[in-house]
């Protein structure tokens, strides 16, 4: 098959014209019915404004301004909105910022995004010599909002001697993107996910001068970066204001994150490749710990039980087996089968997790405050209708201790597997 | 006393401790981190552990630097700097002298900039691979120590680094004893002249009491008047969840599986 669109003259001008007797069958045939805005062949916009409302109950055409029947025909229209954000392409760029985010879980956290806002407002502040955000990201990730995020530029480092704790390849890494690009302003989080570390390393390589905790940057003529800062220190009970230096270690909540223009995200390689380095630190892997001992408030994975579990032995196994936290509704609480340290909600424990198992939990609302800042929410209930499934990303409607049961035996079938392959 | 111990060379330790500053009252007191630290080195078995401190004595601080000679110490060793001085030449110099395997700091300072920067360039000066966020020692032997590492969300890291090196104290190891107060009195501040270079820098920042940070607003950019009463109005929802009602138990478990299994929190 040719991919080239080949035009119908004719059955665009049947499409034009309403009054034609074939007109709604090709409407039909052309997959927009009753559409009342379309594409048109050369890039403008088409409005059909018969098709626009409805005829009311009383036989008067009504017309509903709130964009829900464009919704209904458009189709996917929120992939077409992040489509439609402009686009903005740095091609000769002025000067460069680095950024180097944390990843933490192979995705942009808050936090990197809020550091890319700022990294913006540095390489946008002078409108005739635009700067480019480089990024830098080290090891697998699973992002796909690179553009959205505001980086021009995206190195992408995945050689094996930079993936898991390897602060000083990392660091050489650094080190050659600061010969390649001069970058006029380097910036990292400041967070013990890794990016506070390897920024303070980075200084201190350099021999340079950083700013740690930065919450507020301002431009500032007098100085000269052109920026002042406002930054944390002595354990958070002084705001020291100075200039901005060329390596920042900003906190959370820095910048307003970029919101409404996309950026090419160009991958770019480094000049050379790395030289191997001789790590005088070697990474044994993480450790197995005790998901009881654990803080719930900043656990990563929590199993939390409600009134609805019936075979409390079957859901401390689950856990044990599962390897996760163990938390608890209220009533679970109140009703003496959980300790009182494990509640989570509005009079518990505000939690973290990742990924959160609400067993038996209707979902109150004092209960999903508790739970607001976690990532997935998998919901097992009886009752299809219950809150804790409209919060849920997966929801399961059936009897807890048969589901839990049937998921001890899913995880322990597969370990075996694993074990048997090996 | 034992044979054992007199045989093999005792592990030398270095605690760098400094005055820290009480979160509420704002007086002087062991600085937890540092305090944690000493603990850590503490309980190294065979091991001969230094206290060492940098920069101002004066009589507000001299208790809180007596609190950790009442963790269990005779002498502490005091390089003498004038106030606000850049202390890092000196640590340097002390610690080439004395060249201990080991240098045991806390991440962060409780007074001063506090941009816990000193142990990094430290290491760097020296030469010395730095490992931070440690929760605990697991061994000592052959040049090479075995390291725990605190990781956010309650995780550890196993680590080996080639000794001498720098490590620095996380919030999770162990919490320090009391400071017993009969040898905190009797204890030895063994005051050293040592260099001092000023931090110049500091002298031109403007430092007052932190200010409260604003509170994030949460900005809609909404094109219609309606978007933006809806999400005024919103309820926090994550939407578009997907419900599995009617299938079996197995079925069920089988997707929750599935989800486990993509987030990768099935170890
Ligand atoms: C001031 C105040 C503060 C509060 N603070 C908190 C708080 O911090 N945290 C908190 O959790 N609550 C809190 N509550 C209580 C809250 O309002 C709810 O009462 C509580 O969360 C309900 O707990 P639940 O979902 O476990 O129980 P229920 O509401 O009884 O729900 C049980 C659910 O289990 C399901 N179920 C029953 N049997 C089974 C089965 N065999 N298999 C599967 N599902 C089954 C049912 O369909 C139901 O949806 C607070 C209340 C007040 C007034």
């Amino acid at each position: 098959m040719s991919e080239v669109q080949r035009r119908d003259p004719r059955r665009e001008w049947i499409a034009r014209n309403r009054l034609h007797p074939q007109h709604s069958e090709v409407m039909a045939e052309l997959g927009r019915g009753a559409a009342s805005e379309w594409m048109g062949p050369h890039g403008v916009l088409r409005r059909n404004p018969h098709a626009v409302g409805f005829t009311g109950p009383n036989g008067v055409k009504r017309i509903d301004r709130s964009g829900a029947q464009q919704g209904v025909t458009g189709g996917g229209a929120s992939a077409a909105a992040a489509q439609q954000k402009p686009r903005v392409e740095i091609s000769d760029p002025a000067f460069s910022v680095v950024v180097v985010p944390d990843m933490a879980g192979g995705r942009l956290s808050g936090h990197d995004r809020d550091l890319l806002g700022l990294a913006r407002r540095l390489a946008d502040a002078d409108d005739q010599a635009p700067g480019a955000v480089l990024a830098v990201v080290f090891g697998a990730h699973k992002e796909s909002g690179f553009e959205e995020a505001g980086i021009d530029r995206l190195l992408h480092l995945e050689s094996s001697d930079v993936t898991g704790y390897a602060p000083e390849a990392r660091l050489s890494a650094l080190g050659m993107i600061d010969m390649a690009w001069s970058p006029r302003h380097w910036l990292l989080p400041d967070s013990k996910l890794g990016g506070g570390e390897l920024g303070r390393r980075l200084a201190a390589r350099l021999g340079e001068r950083p700013v740690a905790g930065v919450w507020q940057v301002e431009a500032d003529p007098g100085q000269a970066t052109g920026w002042r800062c406002i930054t944390r220190g002595a354990a958070e009970s002084l705001d020291i204001q100075r200039e901005l230096p060329r390596i920042a270690l900003a906190l959370a909540e820095c910048a307003e994150p970029v919101s409404d223009i996309r950026h090419a995200a160009t991958p770019v390689a480094l000049p050379e490749p790395l030289p191997a380095t001789l790590s005088r630190i070697e990474d044994l892997g993480q450790v197995p710990v005790d998901p009881a001992g654990v803080a719930l408030s900043e656990a990563e994975f929590i199993l939390s039980a409600g009134n609805g579990v019936r075979d409390w032995d079957g859901f401390h196994h689950t856990a044990e087996v599962l390897g996760a936290t163990e938390g608890a509704s209220r009533v679970a609480v109140d009703d003496g089968y959980m300790a009182r340290d494990r509640q989570v909600g509005a009079t518990g424990t505000w939690v973290t997790a990742r990924v959160y198992i609400a067993v038996g939990i209707s979902g109150a609302i004092q209960h999903l405050q508790g739970i607001q800042t976690c990532e997935k929410v998998i919901a097992i209930n009886m009752d299809p209708g219950c809150d804790m499934f409209k919060r849920a990303d997966l929801a399961v409607v059936g009897d807890s201790t048969r589901i839990l049961q049937a998921l001890v035996a899913r995880v322990q079938q597969s370990r075996e597997e694993q074990r048997d392959a090996a | 006393m034992q044979p054992e111990t007199a045989t093999t060379p005792a592990l030398e330790a270095t605690v760098l401790v400094s005055v820290g500053r009480h979160p509420v009252t704002g007086r002087a007191r062991r600085a937890d981190q540092d305090a944690r630290g000493v603990e850590l080195a503490k309980s190294l078995p065979n091991a001969r552990v230094g206290l060492l401190y940098a920069g101002h004595l004066g009589s507000d601080n001299e208790s809180a630097l007596r609190g950790y000679l009442g963790m269990g110490f005779e002498t502490l060793s005091l390089l003498e700097q004038p106030e606000g001085a850049d202390v890092l030449p000196a640590l340097a110099e002390a610690l080439e002298a004395s060249s201990p395997q080991l240098v045991i700091t806390g991440e962060r300072a409780e007074q001063g900039e506090g941009s816990g920067l000193l142990p990094f360039l430290l290491a760097e000066r020296l030469g010395w691979p730095l490992v931070t966020s440690l929760a605990a020692v697991e061994s000592v032997e052959n040049g090479q120590a075995t390291l725990l590492q605190a990781l956010p969300r309650g995780q550890r890291r196993r680590l080996k680094v080639r000794l001498p090196a720098l490590l620095t104290v996380d919030a999770s190891a162990p919490a320090p004893r009391q400071s017993a107060y009969g040898p905190s009195r009797r204890g030895r501040l063994d005051t050293r002249a040592a260099e001092a270079s000023e931090d110049t820098a500091w002298a031109e920042w403007q430092v007052q009491p932190a200010r409260k940070r604003p509170k994030r607003l949460k900005i809609v950019k909404a094109t219609s008047a309606r978007d933006r009463f809806k999400a005024a109005a919103a309820k926090a929802e994550g939407g578009g969840g997907q419900v599995l009602s009617d299938v079996t138990p197995e079925e069920g478990a089988e997707a929750i599986f599935k989800l486990l299994r993509e987030e990768d929190v099935l170890r």
